[in-house]
């Protein structure tokens, strides 16, 4: 049982170990690039938003997408 | 007389800019008309955005949204007559920036003469590892009201008395959005769907073989599901190229408890010039068929849910975009920092499995029930928007 103790103790130093501060390998100065608007993952939400309504509404499938909408189908 | 059909889906803020979350989107204005032609439907109307910030830790927008629906679509002409109605969306959103934590509220109201629609979304942001990483956690819950139309002996449409019915939808997302590389991103997704009561149209029908009508064919109310249960999840990667452009690809997994799996592809490039900004994608879509969907069944009542909407169907879709933005300054105004006009076009083409035409029956030319051409569709889609930051 106290063996027992001695593994969970040590485990649990291990996982505080595992949250040490990261160092981050992207510099903030290395990320000109990522922040160039063409890097934008979603350069014009109004835009996507709206053709994740097109689309959702005559597919089967929806979600993950990061749309937003409700309402109409439109038959 | 439409049709809901998309569950309400979570608003993320997933597409903000990369390694930047941490801080409030800018002030902005934006107006954009859009219009969808295809298939018999034409849907055009404005959408108005305006975004603010408040103080150094607050950001509320308003969105108004307006769908202005003119349909004759196949569906409408073998069970109904063409209509036209508008849909008008309202969504007010605020966003609070603590440190590193961004909490998003939304509501969105819909309302459309035989639906209305209103949906509650939550969402918190966190910058993480150097600000490498942004996890973000969501959920929605949305609660609607479905009637149906019917049309008096003087010409007027209104709601049936004797319909009403209720379909509640949820929706729990997570994403993560990795800085992988000083050029590359990755973002991940998953979204959790959950929906129940009426999840079907009131107005569209099964056909179902019957010898005894002059055509070959009879029709009868669909039956669905009183529940619903979908799971999705995407991964995206973007890549800044060794000259000044990016390219990006995504794919998303998607399967539902109606029998359905459904995969999503899409690629897009993004080159910049001068002023310019233009875009180009291809994005392939394929789905197999509901388990309860047919086409034609072989008679009536032949099993307990019974569907025959073409969003149920087998298809194959592939829809090619390309788009222009123009970033521009006006002159002695100083308080507008940017503007930008676009112009979006997209061209969607459909190509169903198991859904035919049923308008083409017709046993005199000897065209039978069950033999008539496969239906496709092809629309063009266009958005046009201006945007102004201050």
């Amino acid at each position: 049982m106290r063996v027992l103790r001695v593994l969970v103790a040590l485990s649990v130093l291990q996982l505080l170990g595992a949250c040490a501060p990261l160092e981050p390998w992207v510099k903030p100065y290395e990320r000109e690039h990522l922040a160039d608007p063409i890097m934008a993952l979603d350069r014009n939400p109004i835009s996507s938003d709206y053709l994740d309504h097109v689309f959702g509404t005559r597919e089967g499938a929806h979600g993950a997408t990061g749309g937003a909408g409700g309402g109409c189908g439109c038959n | 007389m439409t049709l809901r059909i998309a569950a309400l889906l979570a608003c993320t803020a997933l597409g903000s800019l990369p390694g930047a979350a941490g801080v409030l989107p800018e002030d902005e204005l934006d107006a954009m008309y859009h219009r969808y032609d295809g298939g018999g439907v034409v849907v055009q109307g404005p959408s108005v955005l305006i975004r603010k910030k408040i103080g150094d830790n607050f950001s509320v927008s308003y969105n108004y949204y307006t769908d202005m629906i003119s349909s004759a679509s196949i569906d409408v002409l073998l069970s109904a007559s063409p209509y036209k109605e508008t849909r008008v969306q309202h969504s007010a959103s605020i966003e609070y920036l603590h440190n590193k934590t961004t909490y998003s509220a939304t509501f969105i109201h819909s309302r459309e003469p035989d639906y209305i629609a209103n949906t509650s979304i939550f969402s918190l942001s966190q910058d993480m590892f150097g600000d490498l990483t942004t996890v973000t956690m969501s959920y929605s819950r949305g609660w609607d009201q479905v009637f149906r139309d019917i049309k008096l002996s003087d010409g007027a449409i209104v709601n049936d008395p004797t319909f009403a019915q209720r379909a509640d939808h949820r929706t729990y997302g997570v994403g993560i959005t990795q800085i992988l590389t000083r050029n590359l991103i990755l973002s991940l997704n998953y979204q959790a769907l959950t929906d129940q009561g009426y999840l079907q149209s009131p107005y569209r029908e099964v056909l179902y073989l019957d010898p005894t009508q002059p055509k070959g064919y009879g029709t009868a109310s669909q039956v669905y599901p009183g529940t619903h249960t979908s799971n999705a999840a995407a991964v995206e990667l973007k890549y800044y190229l060794p000259y000044r452009a990016a390219l990006d690809g995504s794919y998303r997994y998607y399967t539902d408890t109606w029998g359905i799996v459904a995969h999503t592809l899409q690629l897009g490039y993004t080159q910049p010039w001068k002023h310019w900004i233009f875009d180009g994608s291809v994005r392939y879509y394929k789905q197999n068929a509901a388990s309860f969907f047919s086409d034609l069944f072989p008679r009536a009542d032949a099993q307990n849910f019974m569907a025959r909407d073409r969003e149920l169907a087998a298809f194959t879709s592939y829809t090619l975009g390309v788009g222009a933005a123009y970033d521009f300054q006006i002159p002695r105004v100083p308080w507008i920092q940017k503007n930008t006009l676009n112009l979006r076009y997209n061209h969607l083409m459909i190509d169903y499995s198991d859904y035919r035409n049923a308008l083409l029956i017709n046993p005199q030319a000897g065209v039978f029930a069950g033999e008539e051409p496969l239906y496709r569709l092809d629309a063009n889609i266009i958005q046009l928007f201006y945007s102004l930051y201050f």
